[in-house]
C-alpha cells in the first residue's frame, strides 16, 4: 500500500451508524468522509492504494437502507441505496422490472452480486455500470438524503460524467424508484465473459404500450448512459406505427444505424470505439427485434 | 454506532462461532487481510485482491462474499465463517471429501475459496444443475483443473446429500 503510516493514523476512520439519521449527521459533520456500501468498487482501490485514506461512513447495513417495496397500484418498485443484486434478484421486485432484473444478474459474480448495491452502482457512476442503462430506460428516479433534507433527481440528470454525479457533498444515495411498465423490456452486454466482466459496451431497451414510447439507453459507450431519441423514433414507428410488415426488416437496420450514430465510445484497454459503435447498434438491433417479436 | 480510528484502535470480529479481538490492523485493512495476517485463518487466500478470483471467499451473516472486499472495521457485529469454520472438529465436510474423491485439486490454491463457494451452494441448492454449478462457481477462478474436477466433485457431493452411499 502506498501511503505514510502517518498519514493513516490521522485521517483514517471507519463509522458504522446504525440509523440513516446519523449516518447523514456523520457526513454532515465531515462532508469530505467516503461513503462506503458494498465495498466492491471502494475496496478495490484501498487494497491498491488509489485512494487516499480518509473517514469511512459505513451505509451497508443501515435497515432504512434495505427495504424493497412493490407497488402495483401506483405502479412502482422502490429499491433502498443498500439492496444487493442477490436480494433484489430473490424479491417479487425483479419480475416487475425484468431488464433490471437481466442486468442485475451480469453483474460480476455471485459473490459481487451478493455485496454490491443498487447505491453504490449508481453513486460510482461508473459508464460501464450494468444497472444504470436500465434504470436510464425505465425512467427511474434517484433518492438522495442529507441532513437539511431528501430530494428527487431523474437518473438521467443525476449523472452528469464519467464517476460524476449529482451528489452534493454530505450528501448519500437513499433508494431508486423504477416504474413498472406495461409493455416490453430488455437487456444486454458485450463483454469477453459472462462473468466477472466490466461491459464493452450495453444496452437496454424500453417499449411503453402505455404512451407508445420506445425508450433506448446504452452504456460504455460514452461518458454517461446515452439515450437514441432518432433511434427511439423509428423503433416507435416499428412497434406502434402502420408500418407493412414487410419494412420490419429495414426499419430494425435504420435502428441499428441511428443508435450506433448516438454513441460516443472511446478507445480503452476494454475494446476500440469502433468496435463499441458497431456492436452496442448490433445489441440494440436485437434488443428491438425480440421485443418486436415477443410483445404481447 | 461501532467506530474506529486509526491503526491502533482495536475491534471485535465474530469469527467461525467465536469473538476475536483484532489489534493493530489498518482501519482501512480487508477482511481477507485481518482474517489472514491477525487472526491466523490462513484458508482464506489473497491473489488479485479486487474480487476477481474467489480465493478469499467466506460467509458473511450466512452469504458468500469475496473478504477482500469487505472493510474489516465495518465488519463488526457480523457473522463471519471461513472454511476453517466449515470444516468439522474431526474428519472433512462432504464437499472436501467430494473434491478429493473427484481429484478436484491441483496447485490447491483456489481450492478453499471453490469449497466455500460449494457448501454455499449445496445450502441453497441442494440438488443443482450444471448451469447452476457453472454461475455459482464464476467467481472462483481455477487455473489447474480446468473445472472438469471442480464439477464433478460438486455432483458427487449432492448425491451424497441426497444419500446415495460414498464410495470409499
Amino acid at each position: 500500500m502506498g501511503w505514510d503510516a502517518g498519514d493513516i493514523v490521522a485521517t483514517m476512520s471507519v463509522t458504522s451508524p446504525d440509523s440513516l439519521d446519523a449516518a447523514l449527521a456523520a457526513l454532515a459533520d465531515n462532508p469530505a468522509a467516503h461513503v462506503l456500501a458494498g465495498g466492491t468498487d471502494m475496496m478495490v482501490e484501498l487494497n491498491f492504494g488509489r485512494r487516499s485514506p480518509a473517514p469511512v461512513v459505513s451505509v451497508g447495513r443501515i435497515p432504512e437502507l434495505r427495504g424493497i417495496d412493490v407497488d402495483r397500484s401506483a405502479r412502482f418498485v422502490r429499491l433502498g441505496a443498500a439492496v444487493t443484486f442477490s436480494e433484489f434478484l430473490a424479491s417479487e421486485a425483479a419480475s416487475q422490472a425484468p431488464a433490471l432484473a437481466q442486468a442485475a444478474r451480469t453483474v460480476g459474480s455471485l459473490q459481487i452480486r451478493n455485496a454490491g448495491t443498487f447505491g453504490g452502482n449508481l453513486a460510482t457512476c461508473s459508464p460501464a455500470g450494468d444497472t444504470l442503462p436500465v434504470l436510464v430506460a425505465l425512467s427511474a428516479t434517484v433518492e438522495l438524503a442529507s441532513r437539511d433534507g431528501r430530494r428527487r433527481v431523474p437518473v438521467e440528470e443525476f449523472m452528469v460524467g464519467p464517476k460524476r454525479s449529482a451528489l452534493k457533498p454530505g450528501e448519500i444515495v437513499a433508494g431508486v424508484t423504477v416504474p413498472i411498465i406495461d409493455g416490453w423490456q430488455g437487456f444486454a452486454t458485450v463483454g469477453t465473459r459472462n462473468a466477472m466482466v466490466i461491459a464493452v459496451c450495453n444496452a437496454a431497451l424500453v417499449v411503453d404500450r402505455h404512451d407508445r414510447s420506445v425508450r433506448l439507453a446504452m452504456g460504455s459507450v460514452g461518458p454517461t448512459i446515452l439515450r437514441a431519441p432518432e433511434a427511439e423514433s423509428v423503433a416507435a414507428r416499428m412497434l406502434f406505427g402502420a408500418e407493412p410488415t414487410s419494412a420490419r426488416a429495414d426499419l430494425l437496420v435504420e435502428f441499428e444505424r441511428r443508435a450506433s450514430a448516438a454513441v460516443s465510445p472511446i478507445d480503452d484497454q476494454r475494446s476500440t470505439a469502433d468496435y463499441r459503435r458497431h456492436a452496442v447498434g448490433v445489441i440494440a438491433r436485437r434488443l428491438l427485434d425480440r421485443a418486436s417479436r415477443e410483445m404481447p | 454506532m461501532s467506530e474506529v480510528n486509526g491503526p491502533s484502535e482495536r475491534f471485535r470480529l465474530h469469527v467461525n462461532g467465536a469473538d476475536r479481538e483484532v489489534v493493530d490492523a489498518f482501519a482501512g485493512a480487508s477482511l481477507l487481510n485481518v482474517l489472514r495476517d491477525h487472526l491466523g485463518l490462513p484458508a482464506v487466500k489473497g491473489a488479485c485482491e479486487q474480487g476477481e478470483c474467489g480465493s478469499c471467499s467466506v460467509l458473511l451473516d450466512g452469504t458468500l462474499v469475496c473478504s477482500c472486499l469487505v472493510l474489516a472495521a465495518s465488519a463488526t457485529g457480523r457473522e463471519i465463517v471461513t472454511l476453517e469454520g466449515l470444516t468439522p472438529a474431526a474428519g472433512l465436510s462432504d464437499v472436501q471429501r467430494a473434491f478429493i474423491e473427484e481429484g478436484a485439486v491441483q496447485c490447491g490454491f483456489c481450492t478453499p475459496g471453490l469449497i466455500t463457494a460449494v457448501h454455499d451452494l449445496l445450502d441453497r441448492r441442494p440438488d443443482p444443475a450444471d448451469a447452476d454449478i457453472r454461475e455459482a462457481l464464476a467467481g472462483n477462478l481455477c487455473r489447474c483443473t480446468g473445472y472438469g474436477r471442480v464439477f464433478a466433485a460438486v455432483r458427487t457431493a449432492a448425491a451424497w446429500r441426497r444419500g446415495e452411499a460414498e464410495t470409499h
